[in-house]
């Protein structure tokens, strides 16, 4: 039995299956319509999320099989004082796989030692999102053909968010990869990202805070929101907020085939006036999103996909 | 010069790191048993200059050589029988190790989850950095 984790739980060569399923499926949806009949996904969202939980529901849901769960800690037992671990024994009795959002880091991890079924990690804290990741491959490799040789801008909150170091644990496994990390001094990346992966796997990086001397240099610009959630104060949050805001100026300077991603959800930092230049994939990503999930899904619960017809 | 007389069954710590002593009978919980202990600081050391060494009576039913390890690699441990040294055992940095450091992250799951041991790997051999394993954040000061 597998789990997901960390975006590293994978190999490149089983997220290249993955990611060649997950296209199949793009292709082929009626195919997998019924590949997950009377199979059973509980979501465990500890904190809200419309976004990726429902990303998961539809994709349990386009494969035929049922969804249950809660959708904060205040409907679940953890306002009672239960124990990640003890609510994981139990969803283990409940349903054949689960997906686990959690404000504490390291909580799916636990979560997985407790269960005895595959446990996805949706998120947990301000430290891991492998499902997103695993979208924002798919989504690069889809709209560009490959996942090496590129020059990547991520920009906005660099400390806290998560997506942001998933993505590069994730990217730093392609040969030819370099990364612009655009942010406020105080929302740098931290330095288990900077020491732990990107110095340790000697990637060429650099840190700056200005936005718009970077644009040019991009083939991907992956654009953050600043989560206030994830500050201890609002004046540090209303500070910070602004400084880093993609319109269409800005993307005048980046090149004709540059993409920019967003986790979503948005706040200000990309204006709407972006929203129509071709070069804006956000939405597309969100559909992606529902595509890797359901080729993660097939794959931890070892679904033979060889044997569905057409 | 100090006098303390030999052991005739036990385990010397030998190769202390002068002042480390005294963390290293914490960590290996020398508070808690009956035996005889001996701490002996600042020793004069051909080697080191100066070291701690430390001398437990009757041993212990199972000296944490992890713990030993991560505090310092350095040291020597010597076990005693009939007033001889029948087994000398060096360290390594240990890969892993449970509830030795705690998670001084407020974010970390250990900060919230009952029971949930605080484990810590290494991650750098080379700048001997261990990180939390659930939430990676290094380790800094001893707790």
């Amino acid at each position: 039995m597998r789990h997901l984790i960390s975006p590293l739980d994978f190999t490149v060569q089983e997220l290249d299956t993955l990611m060649d399923l997950a296209g199949d499926i793009e292709r082929n949806k009626e195919k997998y319509a019924h590949a997950c009949d009377g199979k059973k996904l509980a979501t465990l969202f500890y904190e809200p999320s419309t976004r990726t939980r429902l990303s998961f529901e539809s994709a349990m849901l386009s494969l035929g099989g049922n969804v249950l769960g809660f959708s904060s800690a205040a409907s679940s037992s953890a306002s009672k004082g239960e124990s990640v671990a003890d609510t994981l024994r139990m969803i283990s009795c409940y349903a054949d796989i689960c997906a686990i959002r959690h404000p504490k880091e390291g909580a799916a991890l636990v979560g997985a030692q407790a269960a005895s079924i595959p446990v996805i990690n949706a998120g947990d804290g301000g430290h891991q999102h492998p499902t997103q990741t695993l979208t924002d491959l798919l989504t690069i490799r889809s709209l560009k053909g490959r996942l090496s040789d590129m020059t990547v801008g991520l920009c906005g909150d660099l400390k806290f968010g998560r997506t942001v170091h998933s993505l590069i644990n994730a990217l730093v496994r392609y040969p030819g990869i370099r990364f612009v990390l655009i942010s406020p001094a105080e929302l740098r990346v931290p330095d288990y990202i900077r020491e732990g992966v990107l110095e340790k796997n000697n990637i060429p990086y650099q840190e700056v805070s200005n936005l718009d001397e970077a644009m040019p240099l991009l083939d991907i610009l992956y654009m953050t929101r600043v989560q206030q959630e994830r500050f201890f104060s609002e004046d540090e949050y209303l500070r910070m907020k602004d400084c880093y805001i993609l319109d269409a100026a800005k993307m005048a300077l980046g090149r004709e085939d540059m993409l920019v991603l967003h986790p979503l959800p948005r706040v200000n930092e990309i204006s709407v006036e972006v929203d129509n230049d071709p070069r804006a994939a956000y939405f597309r990503q969100v559909q992606y999103g529902v595509y890797a999930r359901m080729a993660l899904i097939l794959t931890l619960l070892e679904i033979d996909t060889a044997g569905l017809s057409q | 010069m100090l006098n303390i007389s030999g052991l005739k069954e036990g385990i010397v710590l030998d190769h202390i790191k002068a002042g480390k002593s005294m963390e290293i009978y914490k960590y290996l919980g020398l508070d808690k048993v009956n035996t005889e202990v001996a701490i002996i600081k600042n020793a004069r050391s051909n080697k080191m200059g100066r070291k701690d060494i430390i001398k437990i009576e009757g041993g212990l039913d199972e000296i944490d050589l992890d713990v030993l390890g991560f505090v310092d690699h350095n040291i020597t441990v010597n076990i005693i029988r009939d007033s001889k040294i029948i087994e000398k055992k060096t360290l390594s940095l240990p890969q892993r190790i449970t509830n030795v450091l705690h998670c001084k992250n407020p974010r970390c799951i250990t900060s919230i989850e009952q029971g949930l041991p605080h484990i810590f790997f290494l991650s750098d051999e080379e700048s001997q950095t261990y990180r939390c394993l659930y939430c990676e954040e290094k380790y800094g000061q001893k707790s």
